[in-house]
């Protein structure tokens, strides 16, 4: 005779990816609708989780509403897999869902993270998934979160583009440095997260998917894959990633890839790769995926980046 | 070129609550190269009768059809963009007084209507210097503010400017009231010069005497002896 | 030489013609335009703009030609300004039509325009020149910059072609090009309305709007700005309407002029008729109340 024990799921405390179902749904539907309308901010029920706001919320949603049992997990913070905050956001997604994990980002089917894109280019069916404090790109010049929504509606982005204006004027250069903002699909412009400028080309473009979501702002947007996304610069003073030249990472000798600097007692500086999967494979001459930029620093993408211009 | 068929003006002054008649029904006519002077005692109205003319006063009743270079067209009672256009093209009024803005030199003043014409800068400059040195204004007042000037000094530059770009019809009210005898005499050459080139002229004079050989025809206004309570 | 004479031959009445009834000014209405062929650039019709109970503008019709200068006159409430604010779209009237005879425009009703096409006519064909500079411009932002956003909201994106701009457009306002780079909190109030006529100028419009733009400001640099604009309204053939309670603003810059007063417009005509021989009775209060 067949029990009911044995038709039924265990019994769980907790749901699936400790989301309701309802709120998987709202996630899904609104995640969906944010891979319809590229770079438009899609408002979305945020829920509470048993970490505060500001701690990686609403990545970590967006991260729960997809993950499976087949799923393979990564999370970074600032680059490091074993970061506290990452380790504890792995931890809870694993245990939540069963999902594997992995430090390798090309083995990832999921990848969280806080404020950097991997240098492994990402491929197809792999699902970025990134932190974002502030969704609003347009609020160093709107504070009014209604009139900054019908300035997007509106396409009215003259304030922006004057700010980076003001910026050549005062300094001869942009000196926006993370949140470098940036047009998707010719249409929205968006805040990438606080991904620096090196990471914002590897959206453009890319055959993965990735999500931004904000779990206290209660917005998400995403790029899907294959979608234009074009820093905004004027056409005769392109934009700029970090000027890194001639930093060589000390424990793996990597070069042209992005580098933390850790300022040394005696005034100089030491660097070290910041993607540390990446890092940890060279170490161990384990095999590397493609990288967005190549060993002499170029971009994958031709002619995306483009040589500096000095201002007088 | 001007039929003025009973022309009349009365003001109506609301807060006293009367009627202020300026002048009695007036007829004439004028043709290109002739020149009307129009006299009368104090207060007869002919300065108002040509501010009738020019439409810086409107007129009550009446007629003054003009023939102007596009067709006729009544003054009196003309649209304010064609009497605008008239006076931009083809009408001239010169009183004694300036009204110049404030930081405008003699020159850029006198220079005005040609570059409102659409005249080039150093051509316009060029014709209003000729025109101040004919009228006797000191080239070291030229770049100066007019409105620093003595009377008759401002009313060389009025002249000026009213001469400066070719008329088809001058109206002059006491164009020569603070000049000397020189200027006047040079000013009447000038009205001479016009008159044979086929500008029409009415004018108010205060030395009627110095422009009588110009003169092809006189209206004599009559004093208005009563004014009406309305 | 012949000589005529207006004294009347034999009228009963001493000095008073028969013919004219008894209590007349100037003709109360004059013939539609015959030399004057083109139609004009900006025509309003039956403006009606209320706020609640205040019917701050009634039954206004505003006609301006190309390359005149309209002026408006009027006290503090006769809805003066709310009339430049509808030719500026920045309000919708509760009544009333509006066109503009620019390329693609004519015909339109531009009070019928969705928010898209609007904002275009607003950036593209009218420039705005407020009283109060802090309307006008961003404080926080460069002297450039302000004029520069003109051109970026039209789509200019390259950095040489917006201080070309900038600078050709502060230099016709007469504003010292040492000082472009100047947030405008740091200018003078004369300085200030330079930067706002280059703001509005950016983009050659075929419209500029002044509301009071010399109030306020020092006599003297109220001269500067009014030859400004006199020179670039000839320069540009630009057609302006100017608000102005100022009567010697308005003797100074307009050909034509609207005398409002509570909502209405009780009078019209050429600025030196107006100010010499005002008809309603309102005009001649607010003509020989001048100091």
């Amino acid at each position: 005779m067949t029990a009911l024990a044995d038709l039924a799921h265990p019994r769980q405390d907790y749901s699936y990816a400790f989301l309701d179902a309802s709120a998987k749904r709202e996630l899904r539907r609104r995640i969906l609708k944010a891979v319809a309308i590229p770079g438009y901010q899609v408002p979305y029920a945020s829920r509470e989780l048993p970490i505060a706001r500001g701690w990686g919320t609403g990545g970590l949603q967006a991260s729960l509403a997809l993950v499976g049992p087949e799923s393979v997990v990564k999370v970074i913070d600032q680059g490091a897999d074993d970061s506290v905050n990452a380790a504890n956001l792995r931890r809870f997604i694993t245990r939540m869902s069963g999902a594997a994990t992995t430090t390798d980002a090309a083995r990832a089917s999921i990848l969280q993270s806080r404020h950097r894109i991997p240098e492994e280019r990402l491929g197809a069916y792999q699902t970025l998934v990134l932190q974002v404090p502030d969704p609003e790109p347009l609020r160093g010049v709107q504070s009014d979160i209604s009139k900054a929504h019908e300035m997007h509606a509106d396409s009215d982005y003259g304030q922006l583009w004057l700010l980076l204006y003001e910026q050549l004027v005062r300094f001869r250069q942009y000196v926006q440095g993370a949140s470098y903002p940036a047009l998707v699909n010719g249409r929205y412009v968006i805040s990438p997260s606080p991904i620096p400028r090196w990471d914002n080309p590897k959206l453009h473009q890319t055959p993965s998917l990735t999500i931004l979501a904000a779990g206290r702002e209660k917005r998400l947007y995403t790029v899907p894959p294959y979608t234009n996304v074009i820093p905004l610069e004027f056409s005769d003073v392109p934009f700029q990633v970090e000027d890194q030249r001639g930093w060589v990472c000390r424990t793996t000798g990597a070069v042209n890839k992005f580098m933390n600097e850790l300022p040394q007692s005696d005034g100089s500086a030491m660097y070290e790769l910041s993607d540390s999967g990446y890092a940890e494979k060279l170490k161990n001459d384990l095999p590397t995926a493609p990288t967005y930029y190549d060993e002499n620093g170029g971009f994958y993408h031709d002619g995306y980046l483009k040589p500096p211009v000095i201002l007088p | 070129m001007l039929h003025v068929e009973r022309l009349t003006k009365t003001f109506h002054v609301d807060h006293l609550g009367r009627d202020i008649p300026a002048f009695a029904p007036i007829d004439f006519q004028l043709a290109p190269g002739q020149f009307a002077l129009i006299s009368g005692a104090n207060g007869a109205g002919k300065s108002s009768l040509l501010r009738c003319l020019y439409r810086t006063y409107k007129p009550s009743g009446g007629s003054a059809h003009y023939a102007a270079h596009a067709g006729t067209i009544d003054l009196a009672t003309a649209a304010d963009v064609d009497i605008a256009l008239l006076r931009r093209e083809e009408l001239s009024f010169v009183t004694q007084f300036l009204r110049s803005r404030p930081r405008v030199s003699a020159l850029e003043w006198v220079a005005e209507p040609l570059l409102n014409a659409g005249h080039a800068w150093d051509a316009a400059v060029e014709s209003a210097g000729t025109m101040l040195d004919a009228l006797g204004l000191k080239r070291a007042l030229w770049s100066a503010y007019p409105s620093t000037f003595s009377g008759g000094e401002q009313q060389k530059v009025n002249l000026a400017r009213a001469l400066v770009y070719p008329r088809r019809l001058l109206l002059l009210d006491e164009p020569t009231a603070s000049l000397d005898a020189a200027a006047r005499a040079s000013l009447a050459e000038r009205l001479a010069a016009i008159k044979d080139a086929g500008v029409a002229m009415i004018g108010v004079f205060h030395y009627p005497q110095e422009v009588m050989h110009l003169v092809d025809h006189e209206v004599r206004l009559e004093g208005m002896t009563n004014d009406v309570a309305a | 030489m012949t000589a005529t004479s207006n004294r009347p031959s034999s009228s009963p009445d001493k000095g008073v013609p028969v013919s004219q009834p008894a209590r007349t000014h100037g003709y109360a209405s004059l013939q539609p335009p015959v030399l004057t062929t083109r139609s004009p650039l900006l025509v309003a019709s039956g403006l009606v703009k209320r706020y609640g109970r205040v019917t701050a503008v009634e039954g206004v019709e505003v006609d301006a030609y190309e390359g005149e200068v309209l002026g408006i006159v009027g006290e503090s409430g006769s809805g003066k300004s709310t009339v430049l604010r509808l030719l500026n779209l920045q309000e919708s009237p509760d009544a009333g039509t509006y066109t503009l005879d620019l390329p693609g425009l004519a015909g339109q009703d531009l009070f019928a325009l969705d928010r898209f096409a609007r904002r275009d006519v607003q950036t593209r064909s009218i420039g705005v020149v407020y009283q109060n500079p802090y309307l006008g411009l961003r404080m926080r932002f460069t002297s450039s910059g302000n004029v520069a956003e003109r051109l970026l909201i039209t789509g200019e994106r390259s950095y040489a072609a917006l201080r070309a701009a900038a600078r050709e457009s502060l230099a016709a306002s007469e504003f010292p090009l040492d000082r472009m780079d100047d947030p405008p909190r740091l200018l003078s109030g004369g300085m200030q309305q330079r930067v706002q006529l280059a703001k509005a100028l950016a983009l050659k419009p075929r419209l500029l709007l002044l509301d009071e733009p010399t109030t306020g400001l020092d006599v003297s640099v109220q001269a500067l700005v009014l030859d400004t604009l006199k020179r670039l309204q000839r320069e540009r053939s630009m057609t302006i309407v100017l608000v102005s309670h100022d009567l010697g603003v308005i003797r100074a810059l307009a050909d034509r002029v609207l005398v409002m007063r509570n909502g209405r417009v009780v009078e019209r005509g050429l600025t030196d008729q107006i100010l010499e021989d005002p008809q309603h009775a309102y005009t001649q209060q607010l003509v020989h109340a001048r100091l």
